[in-house]
């Protein structure tokens, strides 16, 4: 074979070799880790153009062709308020989602393209890792619901600036949750197309019990129990508590289409939503770290 | 596994001068289950050196690179690299040892400088030091002018390439390549070994590699043969073929029955036919080519004697032949196929 002859050397000018070295593990060191993973989302989530558009393309659906097609129907017990700004909070809540899980997806793809294992074997915790993975997970879902809040206007809901901070502070805690809960699960599934079968059957049924389509007061009883045991509930609610404390609407209107989640007849106060929410996103990034930790 | 001890070097002859070996193994072993993989490995690699491990495909060495580099904790024995304990102290050894897989660990999607700052921020190479430092591994490998290429666009040759120059980016004590050059076309292989070269001569590294091409294994400072998961031989590749001793010697004759048991009966040689020519083996070959002539009795048409290679070291220590043929066979044909996939491996 060929390979036996002499290789030629790269010949050149012998230079000053510059010799780096590499530190011991520091708060610092782990600081600039979770730093670069994040920055790396927000990289290939810029450079992913057809991402940004294709994920904007099912909340656009639910929100323009659900929200203007049933509107004749569900003009009767709206009292006045357009279908289309009612379900707004809930598409933005599944616009966050849908970005969200897909960041977490991005592990599937790096354990299969092997790059997760060059993130593995660096001189630094999982935890980092995976804490930069969320948080960049969550930056990028929060950057997505941003665009579809940009669409307010077109829902006749306002832009104030109390309402886009409210919003904003919203989806970044739900975007981190569910980047969390997407890394979880995808820390045990190595093929992509299984990750997606498991998200399909979690994140739809997530999304139809929520309450992001309709009011959550008077439901059938099964309907109740399941819609108060469904997390997403407490990010739609508070989102639409939000929006609604920024319209015009008569005290009638905002009773039926606004009445707020209640625990058998409490009304759960949406500071104690946010809080879950953010509870839930604290233990499935330690269950992702304990999960990561433990592989090889 | 005594050859292997043995040949290590003893402690007493290196001198106070001498650095520490960069790789210490003792009783390394390795159980997957039921399979035991690495059956207690030992072995010395020394500073400075470039150390092949061979075998075919399954032999457990993967697996040994593996523990070497903290990839997968040993189920028994005792690793040092770089003076740091591959199980109680992995860190430290992550921390002066480079990686470049078999398979590729690139992401596509960001360039190649990106690839290479993505990686001195995760080993907190010092920020002011990067830019030059990136310069120099991309322009050893022959990279700098596509750093601001998507690494997806890359062929299977610059991939590897850019792997090396990023396993190089935070200066490492340790390089361990495994399988550097599988699946690559000659042109790409014989490239990655001059970087080889050129970096043993540049850089104060140790490099550990693996491969099953034995012509490679001729590049190595010292290799060790491994098959089922022991170390059958270890020395330097020239050290090595002299222990097999035995030329081989080819000839045409007129009559090749009569060779063959002249042969037999007045130099108690037995000797085969393969490929239309007498084969067979004899220490000093050249000597004996003489008497041949004066001896055998058969007019000879042609004669031609060649050095032990190591695939006849391999052949020796293995023994089973066959198995090495089927082998070689499959990992040619892999080879073949990676070379049509990666669309030639070359530079584009």
């Amino acid at each position: 074979m060929s390979a036996t002859t002499e290789p030629q050397r790269t010949s050149g000018p012998p230079r000053e070799v510059v010799r780096v070295h590499v530190p011991e593990r520091s708060v610092a060191s782990e600081l600039r880790a979770i730093k670069i993973v994040w920055k790396r989302e927000l990289i290939r989530y810029r450079s992913d153009r057809i991402r940004i558009v294709t994920t904007l393309i099912q909340p656009l659906l639910f929100l323009f062709v659900l929200g203007s097609g049933l509107q004749s129907l569900s003009a009767a017990s709206t009292h006045g308020v357009n279908l289309k700004t009612f379900i707004f909070p809930g598409i933005l809540c599944i616009s966050v989602m849908f970005t969200a899980m897909f960041s977490a997806a991005s592990i599937v793809w790096d354990r299969e393209f092997g790059f997760l294992r060059e993130m593995m074997v660096a001189p630094v915790r999982r935890s980092s890792i995976v804490i930069g993975k969320c948080l960049g997970g969550a930056t990028v879902a929060s950057f997505q619901g941003l665009i579809v809040l940009c669409l307010a206007g077109a829902v006749h809901v306002p832009y104030a600036p109390t309402l886009i901070l409210g919003v904003l502070v919203l989806q970044v805690l739900l975007a981190f949750a569910i980047t969390a809960f997407g890394v979880m699960v995808a820390a045990r599934i190595s093929q992509m197309q299984s990750f997606m079968g498991v998200m399909q059957m979690v994140v739809m049924p997530m999304f139809f019990i929520s309450g992001a389509l309709f009011p959550v007061s008077g439901l059938p009883g099964w309907l109740g129990v399941l819609n108060r045991l469904d997390p997403l509930t407490y990010a739609v609610d508070p989102m639409r508590r939000l929006v609604f404390s920024h319209l015009h609407v008569t005290p009638l209107a905002r009773r039926v289409l606004d009445p707020g989640v209640t625990w058998w007849s409490w009304h759960v106060p949406a500071v104690l939503e946010a809080a879950i929410i953010v509870a839930l996103g604290l233990v499935m990034l330690a269950v992702a770290i304990w999960e990561f930790n433990a592989s090889e | 596994m005594s050859e292997a001890t043995a040949t290590t070097v003893p402690p007493d002859d290196r001198g106070a001068s001498e650095p520490p070996p960069a790789i210490v193994v003792r009783g390394l072993e390795k159980s997957f289950g039921e399979v035991l993989a690495v059956r207690g490995v030992d072995f010395e690699v020394k500073t400075g050196e470039v150390f092949g491990f061979l075998g075919p495909n399954g032999a457990g060495k993967t697996t040994t690179i593996n523990m070497c580099c903290t990839l997968v904790k040993p189920t028994g024995g005792t690793a040092t690299v770089a003076g740091h304990d591959v199980v109680r102290d992995r860190d430290n050894v992550r921390r002066n040892i480079g990686l470049v897989f078999q398979e590729t660990t690139l992401d596509g999607y960001l360039t190649a400088e990106q690839n290479l700052r993505l990686h001195a921020e995760l080993y907190g190479v010092q920020s002011s030091l990067v830019p030059a430092r990136m310069q120099q591994v991309m322009e050893m490998v022959g990279l700098w002018e596509r750093k601001d290429s998507p690494v997806r666009t890359f062929s299977g040759g610059m991939k590897r390439r850019l792997e090396i120059a990023r396993g190089l980016m935070h200066s490492p004590r340790v390089l361990f390549l495994d399988e550097p050059t599988i699946g690559l076309d000659p042109q790409t292989r014989r490239s990655i070994w001059s970087y080889i070269r050129t970096l043993k001569e540049s850089e104060e590294i140790t490099i550990f590699m693996t491969t099953h091409y034995m012509d490679e294994a001729e590049w190595c400072d010292r290799i060790a043969i491994m098959d089922q998961g022991v170390i059958v031989a270890l020395d330097s590749p020239e050290a090595l073929k002299a222990q097999v001793g035995a030329d081989r010697i080819r000839i045409e004759t007129e009559d090749d029955e009569a060779a063959i048991s002249s042969l037999r009966e007045r130099f108690g040689i037995e000797a085969v036919i393969s490929e239309g020519a007498l084969t067979f083996r004899i220490p000093s070959g050249e000597e004996f080519v003489p008497r041949l002539f004066a001896g055998l009795g058969v007019p000879i048409r042609s004669v031609s004697v060649s050095r032990p290679t190591l695939d006849d070291v391999f052949m020796s220590y293995t023994g089973s032949s066959i198995r090495d043929v089927e082998e070689s066979g499959g990992s040619e044909r892999n080879k073949i196929m990676m070379q049509v996939m990666s669309g030639g491996g070359g530079r584009r």
